[in-house]
């Protein structure tokens, strides 16, 4: 029989033996982190959770490119709404996250020219149907994403697109993962490694990780069988003192990764320090656009200063994205800041650990 | 309201939605007909029980596959007046119609309106024509009001749903959202997703024949999905509900096409499905009845409701896990990574 891809990977039979399989191990405490956002809103959806050993916890990492973009970047966003003859092409997850005075949304309520769009290339299409504005695609995303923003502005190169300009947020996840690991605050045992971001860098970006500080790692799909089964690798490497980096992504995650992919991002981004909200600057962890395609990068091309943003008093998103705290013990979580009335990013985004939480768990 | 200007989110069905409805226009409004806030209004008049329902249409694009605006707008209040329990008959149209549109398109929508209008056995008594400058309309809105009679011993309202009581969800989820979305957004799937919309009167007409006691609750989850129409009714009724993810059923091409967006088909609308909760005893009987009606093939018990944790839907995954099903707070927005 064909295998179709689909429901294979959310059988319960199989989950339930792999369940069986982990709780045969000795039960010894152990901390998994999540780093992907989408690997948090799965674990919860699945209710993965309620059926794991208490002794195991996950905890979500930085992987929410919504939630690590910093404040005054956000104001940034929400500033370019206010410009004359801007049209702002967005990912439809920064619309609601809190800048200082606004959202995208409110300003889209208040007639700025704000479009949810779902690839870069229906940008440059607004960009060809509208020669009298200046489109700005808001460039968030880690190397999922990067490759095709990358690739948006080789198109407007060649279109002659003079009105199409990205403003680049874009961040890495190893950089991240290595800021992680120097922290002494944050106690990992195991990383389960995003799968999406694994697919363009391949296997091969994870060894001096896995080298350097001997921590187990492995490579996860976003299905149920497929997050179970890496929790069952983790534990099996835990268990028997090693620290490997395992690959439980094999159908679509290669040693050598998308080298197209990668080689678009390299000759369109140079990468540089960047500041990620919560954590602070990460070394050669974010990507701006080159020199040479510095006409369609909108950090160029517009004044975008914005008074220095404060985090929001009180939100303790950069602990919850670097997995020091959970979201009930922070003072803000489901009475103060909610969906429909967030106070950090990490409540609004469709991979925040808080929306994760509120949605799926509930009170604290 | 915490905000200042209407948001889009505020037109979502979701939790923002409701805060639209109960803190403006309930407390403008404030009588004991609307406050009860279900799919239509019960009215006594001198000792007749009269269901009264309307809604707008304001869907883009207004051609997709399966249906048109058109079909929507008369569907959707026959549903809502069936929703009651009651025996929808007459519907008024009202058209804003945009400076330019095309003439083709709106004889071909008030035709389609008129195959739907006879499908669903209901007669177009009334209604209002508006043209709107250029720019001030998206092509053409449709408002659609519906009267029906209720029968005698008709007692049906989001507020009765009762521990014991089981769940029926008469077919599959998110058809008709993801049918629309991909229409308007441009998205191409070779299997062709299509619009549920449907009439389901004959469905309603049919369960209240084999019982009118045991049928608790009708609701047809639109705009917001079964998550949303789920929450409200444990949220009115004060009960719990435990809600098996095995049984909702999804055709694979709906389901692959939310995955690629990153979109949960529990809270995409559906335009032609319902939700019962029925008395134990006669659930299966009742599930039969609406398997019988065309429109209620896929038809399957999803869950129960239960009296523990009242206003909370619990979700049994399909690992056997739990987790909780909450309702949708503005629109749904597609992934980025």
């Amino acid at each position: 029989m064909p295998i179709r891809h689909l429901e294979e990977y959310r059988d319960p039979e199989i989950s339930r033996r792999i369940i069986e399989k982990i709780k045969n191990f000795s039960g010894k405490k152990v901390r998994l982190m999540e780093v992907c956002g989408t690997h948090t809103m799965s674990i919860f959806r699945s209710g993965i959770r309620s059926v794991l050993p208490k002794t195991i916890s996950l905890l979500s990492g930085p992987g929410c490119p919504v939630c690590v973009t910093n404040q005054n970047e956000i104001d940034s966003f929400i500033n370019l709404a206010g410009k004359k003859d801007v049209i702002v092409a967005t990912f439809g997850d920064l619309l609601r996250v809190p800048g200082t005075k606004s959202t995208l949304q409110k300003e889209r309520a208040r007639g700025g020219d704000i479009r949810v769009i779902y690839s870069t290339s229906d940008a440059l299409e607004i960009a060809g149907r509208n020669p009298d504005k200046k489109i700005v695609f808001l460039g968030i995303g880690f190397e999922t994403t990067s490759p095709t923003i990358a690739a948006s502005i080789l198109s407007a190169k060649e279109m002659n697109l003079n009105n199409y300009f990205v403003f680049s947020a874009h961040k890495l996840v190893p950089p991240a993962l290595h800021a992680l690991l120097k922290s002494k605050d944050i106690k990992i045992d195991g990383f389960i490694l995003p799968g999406h971001v694994s697919i363009i860098i391949g296997i091969k970006a994870y060894i001096p990780i896995v080298e350097h500080y001997n921590m187990p790692c492995v490579i996860a799909g976003f299905e149920p069988t497929d997050i179970l089964h890496a929790i069952f690798l983790l534990i099996r490497q835990i268990e028997a003192g090693e620290s490997k980096l395992e690959n439980g992504y094999q159908r679509v995650v290669g040693f050598k990764g998308n080298e197209k992919a990668q080689n678009i991002i390299h000759d369109v981004f140079k990468v540089v320090d960047v500041s990620w909200r919560g954590i602070g600057i990460i070394p050669k962890s974010g990507l701006v656009i080159r020199d040479d395609f510095s006409s369609f990068d909108a950090r160029k091309a517009f004044d975008l200063s914005v008074p220095d943003a404060p985090e929001p008093k009180g939100c303790a998103c950069g602990q919850i994205l670097t997995g020091i705290k959970t979201p009930p013990e922070c003072p803000l979580y489901y009475y103060t800041c909610s969906p429909s009335d967030p106070v950090g990013p990490c409540m609004v985004s469709s991979e925040g650990t808080c929306s994760a939480y509120y949605r799926y768990h509930g009170e604290p | 309201m915490k905000t200042d200007s209407i948001l889009l989110d505020h037109g979502s069905g979701g939790r923002l939605s409701h805060d639209l409805v109960s803190d403006i226009i309930l407390p403008i409004f404030d009588n004991s007909i609307l406050s009860q806030l279900h799919d239509g209004a019960i009215i006594d008049i001198e000792g007749m029980r009269l269901a009264f329902s309307t809604d707008t249409f304001t869907v883009d694009p207004i051609f997709f596959p399966g249906g048109h605006i058109g079909d929507l707008a008369i569907n959707g209040t026959v549903n809502d007046v069936a929703m009651c329990g009651a025996n929808p008959t007459y519907i008024s149209i009202g058209l804003i119609i945009e400076e330019g549109f095309s003439v083709l398109d709106l004889e071909k929508i008030l035709k389609g309106m008129h195959v739907a209008a006879k499908k669903a056995c209901v007669t177009v008594v009334t209604g209002d024509t508006k043209v709107v400058p250029r720019g001030t309309a998206d092509k053409i809105f449709i408002n659609t009001s519906g009267i029906g009679l209720i029968p005698g011993n008709v007692d049906i309202s989001s507020h009765k749903a009762l521990p014991k009581d089981k769940i029926i969800l008469s077919g599959t989820v998110a058809d008709h959202g993801i049918s629309v979305l991909l229409q308007r957004e441009g998205l191409k799937f070779d299997s062709p997703i299509i619009s549920d919309t449907a009439p389901l009167n004959l469905m309603v007409k049919a369960i209240l024949a084999k019982t009118k006691k045991d049928i608790h609750v009708l609701r047809d989850p639109t705009r917001g999905g079964v998550g949303t129409s789920l929450n409200e009714i444990a949220e009115k009724s004060s009960v719990g509900m435990i809600i098996n993810e095995e049984k909702i059923p999804v055709k694979d091409e709906v389901a692959s096409a939310c995955e690629l967006l990153g979109f949960d088909p529990l809270y995409i609308a559906n335009e032609g499905k319902l939700l019962a909760f029925v008395g134990p005893d006669l659930a299966d009987e009742i599930l039969s009845t609406i398997r019988e009606n065309e429109y209620g093939k896929d038809a399957v018990i999803i869950g129960e409701v239960i009296s523990d944790n009242p206003g909370r839907v619990i979700m049994k995954t399909r690992i056997g896990g739990t987790r909780i099903i909450d309702m949708l707070s503005g629109e749904q927005l597609p992934r980025i990574c």
